[in-house]
């Protein structure tokens, strides 16, 4: 019902988004602290007309969405760090077969299995480079259950929009806290469907050949235009070559397809930043505590501002520039060695007032962590 | 038609080397599709990594080159969203047996409508003639000079225990044989293997001095007897071929839509197109 408000866990919050948006079908794997997503998907899919599949691993799991995908659904799986890992072969043949799907990985404490149960961002390099090879990916995250639900849909939008995998990359405070959500009317939330040829039976069609907008049309398995899929470099007709110039111009098309366009890509929430002395930068739960801290200290006059980042790649290079302009401080909010705070660095105007306020021992970020780094950089003291 | 009437000739030639099976599998297995009268659009062919996997770029239906030993995984993807086409995924041994060997049984398993037709050829190609999970032990390879000292799969027993419905043995020799049971496996309701022993004589072949490709190929005479044939009960060491095991259990996506009420999604599962 368009209007209504929902007390929703964050993982449930995916499962709302991923519907909105005309979710097909998912196939999945248990794991902590994704595994609701998988769950509530076995119980709402079959209703709806559309597929679960509980696969033997997340390796078939990301395989299985990619050939859903080609055969015309709108596909999705969740998962969280180990699982990740182990789906960054098909997050790099997605990239290369461009297929659209969407990936979420609820990110726990690393490496290896390292605090299943517990919060950390400590895969947002992994969301990046994790898969082999030159590419470019797009990731999104967000800090609240309606930028939650929201981003899951805008995941599938750009997926759809790009043909190119998308990671919605939650934390375990995020899909686990609960909060109320005002779920959007029909019609309210822009839903991308994807993109069919039109060409008819007979006519060549060259499932890697471009338009002049930069978008591929596809056709679905089983329909009119029979072609070849391969995680080879291939040519417009998707047949592999050895060729360096064919390669050249399809990792140019991969990169530059979504890099040129990081502004349209781009995702963020701004706070106080019109007038602030102070800029944090912080994305996911951590942009909670980092918000707290600012709306807390403005009442005491302090020009703090924040800006959340909900989407990571590409990297909004030109927006966190912008922001950066004239602050005497920068400070970077996450929970990870400074994955994001590198980046910020690099974009930043005066990359020497950036700073880092951070955990990653499975505690979650507070806002006293966040005061006491801000005092100590400013010479305040503990 | 014509066996050619089934490939793109605009990716020829293929890459198998002189005396290679698998052109004569490939070719078998687009006598079976026609046999069974099958639409081009209706089929989707998916494969994996290896000397084998290439096939499915040379066939002109719906084809997807995958992640080695994936196959299955992105075709129960597509089998599943789209339960009216016909999946069909040529894989080698090492790409079914080792890298893909969870995919094979879980397929199995769920007794999903995909054919498997498994190129046995004993050996890795693609990467040079080393031992794989079907090379036969003590036999010799570049990672086994002295012969290998791994036990190999029994890859039809392997799926019969895991649960499939249709496991069937054939050999690039017994060209006739391989098309009943290619058409077979396709016609079954539920997941079928068909394991085909496939030479290559450029490395297993010259590894162990089993001479040429129709050296090779005569061999399988010898050591192959039909499945229940005096011949087999007499030599126990002859490999059985033919039809090994066919019995009926429940469809996985039969299955799933009577969960689901049976009402198929609109568009994607036309029951006119079913086979």
């Amino acid at each position: 019902m368009p209007g209504q408000v929902k007390f929703l866990q964050g993982n449930e919050a995916v499962v709302e988004g991923a519907l909105y948006a005309g979710l097909e079908f998912f196939a999945g794997y248990p794991i902590t602290p994704s595994t609701e997503i998988a769950e509530m998907l076995s119980h709402r899919l079959p209703n709806v007309g559309a597929k679960f599949i509980q696969m033997e691993d997340e390796l078939a799991s990301i395989c299985a969405i990619i050939g859903a995908s080609l055969a015309g659904s709108k596909a999705m799986t969740a998962t969280s760090g180990p699982g990740f890992s182990l789906m960054q072969e098909g997050i790099g043949y997605a990239v290369m077969a461009e297929v659209p799907c969407v990936v979420v990985n609820v990110q726990r404490g690393g490496p290896s299995t390292g605090l299943p149960t517990a919060v950390a961002q400590g895969d947002v390099m992994q969301a990046r480079w994790g898969t082999h090879g030159d590419h470019s990916i797009i990731t999104l995250t967000a800090s609240t259950l309606q930028d939650v639900l929201t981003m899951t849909v805008a995941a599938f939008n750009l997926a759809e929009t790009f043909r190119t995998p998308v990671i919605l990359l939650l934390d375990e405070v995020v899909a686990h806290m609960r909060e109320k959500v005002e779920m959007p009317g029909p019609a309210e939330l822009e839903v991308v469907d994807r993109l069919r040829t039109a060409l008819p039976e007979g006519v060549d069609y060259h499932p890697y050949l471009s338009r002049e907008d930069g978008r591929l049309p596809m056709s679905d398995f089983g329909g009119i235009h029979r072609y070849n899929v391969t995680g080879l470099v291939h040519d417009m007709w998707g047949f592999p070559s050895n060729d360096s110039s064919v390669a050249y111009d399809l990792l140019h098309h991969l990169v530059d397809k979504l890099e040129n366009r990081a502004d349209q890509i781009a995702r963020y929430n701004t706070y106080f930043t019109d007038d602030a002395e102070v800029l944090l930068i912080s994305y996911g739960s951590a942009a909670r505590s980092a918000l707290h801290l600012v709306e807390q200290r403005r009442l005491r006059g302090v020009k703090l501002a924040l800006l959340e980042l909900n989407s990571l790649w590409p990297f909004p290079r030109g927006t966190v520039r912008r922001f950066c302009q004239g602050r005497n401080q920068v400070l970077v909010v996450e929970m990870n060695r400074g994955q994001i705070y590198q980046e910020v660095k690099k974009a930043a105007p005066h990359p020497e007032k950036v700073f880092l306020a951070n955990r990653f021992d499975g505690s979650f970020i507070s806002h006293e962590d966040i005061w006491r780094v801000l005092n100590l950089i400013q010479g305040q003291g503990v | 038609m014509a066996v050619r009437d089934y490939l793109r000739e605009r990716f020829l030639p293929h890459i198998w080397c002189p005396g290679c099976g698998h052109g004569i599998v490939m070719a078998n297995l687009v006598r079976a599709v026609e046999r069974l009268g099958l639409s081009q659009n209706q089929i989707v062919v998916i494969s994996g990594i290896g000397c084998s996997s290439r096939m499915s770029g040379y066939l002109d239906f719906h084809t997807m080159h995958t992640l080695h030993g994936r196959a299955l995984a992105f075709a129960t993807g597509v089998k599943f969203s789209r339960p009216d086409l016909k999946v069909i995924v040529p894989m080698g041994d090492g790409d079914a047996a080792a890298i893909g060997g969870n995919h094979l049984i879980h397929a199995a398993r769920r007794n999903i409508d995909i054919s498997a037709i498994v190129m046995n050829n004993r050996i890795y190609g693609m990467t040079g003639g080393q031992s794989s999970p079907l090379t036969p032990h003590g036999d010799r390879s570049t990672t086994a000079n002295a012969g290998t000292i791994d036990p190999p799969f029994d890859l039809a027993a392997l799926v019969m225990g895991a649960g499939a419905g249709f496991v069937a043995r054939a050999t690039t020799y017994h060209v006739k044989e391989m098309i009943d049971l290619m058409a077979a496996a396709i016609s079954h309701r539920g997941f079928s293997l068909v394991e085909v022993l496939s030479q290559c004589p450029t490395y297993y072949g010259r590894k162990n001095k089993l001479g040429d490709a129709v050296d090779m190929m005569r061999s399988y005479k010898e050591i192959t007897a039909p499945a229940g044939s005096r011949k087999l009960a007499d030599n126990p060491s002859c490999i059985a071929r033919g039809l090994l095991l066919e019995k009926n259990r429940p469809e996985y996506t039969e299955s799933y839509l009577k969960l689901a009420g049976g009402s198929p999604k609109e568009g994607s599962n036309d029951p006119a197109s079913l086979v």
